[in-house]
């Protein structure tokens, strides 16, 4: 019963969090407009969206955003002295094939993500059986290093986490 | 207490400026469009972050109340900037087809980009863990 009303428990949360962070203020009326959003949102999007995606391990979750936070300030500074003092003719940009081990299509969607907001990575594209990932390199001397990298920092966080 | 705040608040600031600028700076002179769309992506993040932080610290020390919606901003910044990413990366592969040379993908498989429609693969992945494909 509460299943059926709540088929995204994930989605109605965020969706509460979501529109009290839009209100911006702590008020009784707000909190009741949530859950109504947070009820009936889910339950008319939940025909497009089949499958419950398992969250398994939330302190792992919690890890993996510190990871990338730490990552994202980190790489903002190597990029930054890439942008201002490399010039183009030492540059070697690269594109690197990832073999995906995820199978879920949130799992597989966050990592892109993750790649994306990295900087220095841009995923670009993905092969048509949904199994490799194609990534854009600003600057790697060793592509094969950028794939191990993203393999075991990001991808075997995720893989605790989804699957 | 205020002289700290507004200390720190200029100094993330001035830093946030200087990333936006740095991005900005990095779009002019790389030498093409993939490479560009690296200096975007950067500015974004600790740019607009450094920003919204310190209005945040702005909020909470001068005028009492914790802000929130800086949070709902930064949400929505990681959900569309590598989506407006990805695209520009897929219009790019499709104007260059052919002339840039990619690396394979697994299984011998074409890029998603690349695929002709009518051969078209079902994806194998899966929503449900646990009843994967053949190599799980």
């Amino acid at each position: 019963m509460l299943r059926r009303l709540y088929p995204h428990p994930f989605l109605t949360l965020l969706l509460i969090v979501s529109w009290m962070l839009l209100v911006n203020q702590a008020k009784l009326g707000s909190l009741l407009m949530a859950v109504i959003l947070g009820t009936v949102i889910p339950l008319l999007t939940a025909p497009y969206w089949p499958n419950r995606p398992a969250l398994r391990n939330m302190p792992a979750l919690a890890g993996y955003l510190a990871v990338v936070i730490y990552d994202i300030v980190k790489s903002n500074f190597i990029v930054a002295r890439i942008v201002l003092f490399m010039p183009n003719s030492q540059l070697r940009p690269a594109w690197v094939s990832i073999p995906l081990d995820l199978r879920t299509p949130e799992a597989i969607t966050v990592l892109a993500g993750t790649i994306t907001m990295t900087p220095g990575t841009v995923t670009s594209d993905m092969s048509e059986d949904g199994r490799t990932l194609l990534v854009h390199c600003l600057h790697a001397p060793d592509p094969d290093g950028v794939r191990d990298e993203i393999k075991t920092r990001y991808e075997a966080r995720l893989k605790r986490i989804f699957e | 207490m205020e002289f700290v705040a507004e200390i720190v608040i200029s100094a993330l600031l001035v830093m946030a400026g200087l990333f936006g600028l740095v991005g900005s700076f990095g779009l002019l002179r790389l030498p093409d469009t993939m490479t560009r769309l690296h200096a975007p992506t950067k500015a974004t993040t600790l740019g607009v972050g450094g920003v919204l932080v310190a209005s945040m610290i702005y909020f909470w020390v001068f005028n009492g109340l914790v802000s929130w919606q800086e949070l709902l901003i930064t949400m929505f910044l990681l959900l569309t900037a590598p989506i407006t990413a990805n695209f520009i990366a897929k219009s790019y592969l499709h104007l260059n087809r052919g002339t840039e040379k990619l690396p394979a993908a697994q299984d011998c498989r074409e890029w998603a980009t690349y695929a002709e429609a009518e051969r078209a693969v079902e994806p194998v992945m899966t929503g449900a863990p646990g009843q994967d494909g053949p190599n799980a």
